[in-house]
């Protein structure tokens, strides 16, 4: 069975750190904390919209008003 | 080898190590402008000096965001000011959600659990919530709990020691003298007055800061200097993680040598304060640099995630502990 990852990241759209769109000259520009493994996203990958994030001490949410919820531990069993 | 290098190190290890008098500003200035080839001494004597004054074991304490953005202040480092076009948007935490994270603190042997609001102090309704959450992980999880809600007057001062709030955290951040470069909606001397009725009214002083933030070395002592006078229990050291959208967004992270002589120099100024690896350390000094801290001064650790920034998975800082065979402070154990 496939495991589809929710449209607020994985959409592929827009940058989910920077906001920029996917196509755009610098779209696919990640920070350096970013890169690290630092900083949840912060924005919707389908449509770009800033997102509602909420850091917990073993991980993350983060709430798209169109697109949904996305919860770290969907993603990555660590955090 | 310069003279002064070698002068300091010496004074330092008479006057901190062996009689535990902190280093005064103008001391911990020789310090702070330490070459980097004495740095490796520099750090093995604020190591000797935290193991004989406060002992080998590390206090590890867990935090979270009650009440994420939207700020009216416009403290320059910070992503949740209402006043910068930061990406961080508003939320609230609801109360199973708090004891959650308490839960998840405590499980990796944290003692401590501290609830932060990005506010410029608590109105009713973050207090109420406060209250409620308190309560809430008291009947479910066996960890101490602190709060960091802004600047505070009396009657929120014993409010908080009534919930049972054991320690209180408000940073002065930056030295007194640079303060207005960094914050413009308030008064350094705003900050000191909440600590000192925080201290009087008898919940543990917790004040830190963020290094990095373009200050100079002279203002960097100064702080440590401020810190020192203030004696307070525990002193969180953090190190600027400029966040885009914040005036500070463009500043550079501070060189690890340069955090590293910090950390050192802060131990040296308060032999016996808490001294903890908080924020910007994993940008600034990355896995080794965090070691080195631990070995240069260094009692006490967040683990875990930040407010709005991820940090090291818990289990890394606590294996590496468990390798430098140093023991989690037990509950209820004092330093």
């Amino acid at each position: 069975m496939t495991h589809e990852l929710p449209a607020p990241v994985s959409a592929g759209k827009f940058n989910v750190y920077t906001g920029v769109a996917a196509d755009a000259a610098d779209g696919a520009v990640v920070p350096t904390t970013a890169q690290l493994g630092l900083e949840p996203p912060r924005f919707c990958a389908d449509c770009g919209r800033r997102m509602v994030v909420q850091v917990r001490p073993d991980g993350w949410w983060a709430k798209c008003s169109r697109h949904g919820v996305v919860d770290s531990k969907d993603l990555d069993p660590r955090r | 080898m310069t003279q002064a290098a070698v002068d300091v190190l010496g004074v330092a290890r008479e006057q901190v190590l062996e009689r535990g008098e902190g280093l005064n500003q103008q001391q911990v200035l020789e310090v702070l402008q330490l070459p980097d080839d004495r740095l490796e001494d520099l750090l093995a004597l604020a190591h000797d000096v935290r193991m004989k004054w406060c002992g080998p074991e590390v206090e590890v304490e867990g935090i979270i965001s009650l009440k994420t953005g939207g700020c009216p202040e416009d403290c320059h480092f910070c992503s949740q000011s209402g006043l910068f076009a930061s990406p961080v948007r508003s939320a609230w935490l609801d109360v199973p959600s708090l004891v959650e994270a308490a839960k998840q603190t405590a499980k990796t042997g944290a003692t401590e659990f501290c609830i932060v609001a990005a506010v410029r102090g608590p109105d009713e309704r973050l207090l109420a919530q406060v209250a409620a959450g308190i309560e809430a992980i008291r009947n479910e999880v066996d960890i101490q709990i602190a709060c960091s809600l802004g600047m505070l007057d009396q009657d929120q001062v014993d409010r908080l020691k009534a919930m049972g709030v054991h320690r209180y955290n408000h940073n002065l951040e930056t030295s007194e003298s640079y303060f207005p470069n960094v914050v413009t909606t308030h008064t350094w001397e705003e900050r000191w007055n909440t600590l000192e009725m925080v201290r009087e009214a008898g919940m543990e002083v917790c004040c830190g800061g963020i290094l990095g933030m373009g200050e100079t070395l002279e203002q960097r002592a100064e702080f440590a200097a401020n810190l020192a006078e203030l004696n307070p229990h525990e002193v969180p050291l953090n190190f600027l993680n400029p966040r885009p959208g914040t005036p500070f967004g463009d500043l550079e992270v501070l060189p690890a040598a340069d955090a590293l002589r910090a950390v050192a120099a802060f131990r040296l100024a308060m032999p016996r304060t808490m001294l903890r690896f908080a924020g910007g350390r994993e940008i600034t000094l990355g896995d080794l640099g965090a070691k080195q801290g631990i070995l240069g001064g260094i009692n006490a650790v967040i683990v875990g995630n930040y407010l709005t920034t991820l940090g090291r998975p818990a289990e890394s800082d606590l294996e590496l502990l468990d390798d430098l065979q140093m023991p989690i402070k037990a509950l209820n154990a004092t330093l």
